[in-house]
């Protein structure tokens, strides 16, 4: 059986799919992805197939399941590069993948997977502001 | 209707799911379906091998290429000798499965062409017939 290949590019995990997969094959690419962003601890994945001619629902449901599972690991899932007449195909099958982040190509991906990477960063740098200004009460009082 | 040609193909494993795949895209390539219309026609090949293997036991694709004087067309077969379907009204309802999937197959692969014919008998088996035109 044909393994999809996972690069690592610092907090990212990359995956591009360029075969006809065979369903064992997206399984088998569920539970690698799963294992890499536990050994890892990549806060980002990027799905990228805009090789794939087809996304039937077991590819559909692939999708959406690496991202229930990234997001319970603390990773942010982005799919991208979706052919036209692969989504025009999806919804109308009835699969309109709630719940996976989309973007047009691999560049808005990353933009997408860094802008929640500093929002992350964001949250935490406002809890020290809050700490801050819990200190200088303090003083003041 | 008598087709401009035909051929089959074994739908009994995985490896079938992605050679159907591979034959319905040839045969429309043939037939210059648009982009999005050999898209469909795939997909819903996809949808209906898989739930030959699944489903069915595994069976056979008999593909035949027409013409009603007009335009072409592919009509395709999906045929096993399963345990068949006991209730066709369920199994074309969206998100219903008796097994382990979306429950979108059947009632997916019906949007995504122009004529669908399921033909079902318990202890008997299943044929399921998708049509599309150019």
């Amino acid at each position: 059986m044909d393994r999809i290949p996972i690069l690592r590019m610092g907090k990212c995990l990359l995956v591009t799919i360029q075969v006809d997969m065979q369903d064992q094959t997206a399984l088998a690419l569920q539970d690698d992805l799963a294992g890499q962003i536990e050994k890892t601890g990549a806060k980002g994945v990027l799905i990228d197939i805009s090789a794939l001619e087809i996304v039937d629902s077991f590819i559909g449901r692939m999708l959406a399941s690496i991202s229930g599972i990234a997001r319970v690991l603390d990773a942010t899932t982005v799919v991208v590069g979706m052919q036209p007449a692969v989504a025009i195909t999806l919804v109308e099958l009835g699969l309109s993948l709630e719940g996976v982040r989309t973007a047009l190509n691999v560049e808005r991906g990353m933009s997408l997977l860094n802008a929640a990477f500093a929002l992350d960063a964001g949250e935490d740098e406002e809890s020290d502001v809050e700490d801050d200004n819990k200190d200088k009460t303090g003083e003041a009082s | 209707m008598n087709p401009i040609s035909s051929g089959s193909m074994p739908v009994r494993n995985e490896q079938d799911i992605v050679m159907s795949r591979q034959t319905v895209r040839k045969l429309t390539q043939e037939l210059k379906f648009s982009i999005v219309d050999q898209t469909k026609m795939i997909t819903a090949a996809s949808e209906l091998s898989r739930n030959t293997v699944v489903y069915g036991g595994g069976g056979e694709m008999r593909w035949e290429i027409l013409s009603d004087g007009l335009r072409n067309g592919l009509r395709l077969h999906f045929e096993d000798k399963g345990p068949g379907i006991p209730d066709m009204e369920k199994a074309m309802t969206d998100g219903w499965t008796s097994g382990g999937g979306l429950g979108m197959g059947l009632t997916g692969s019906k949007r995504l062409v122009n004529e669908f014919e399921v033909r079902t008998a318990v202890g008997e088996g299943t044929c399921v017939s998708i049509t599309r035109w150019k």
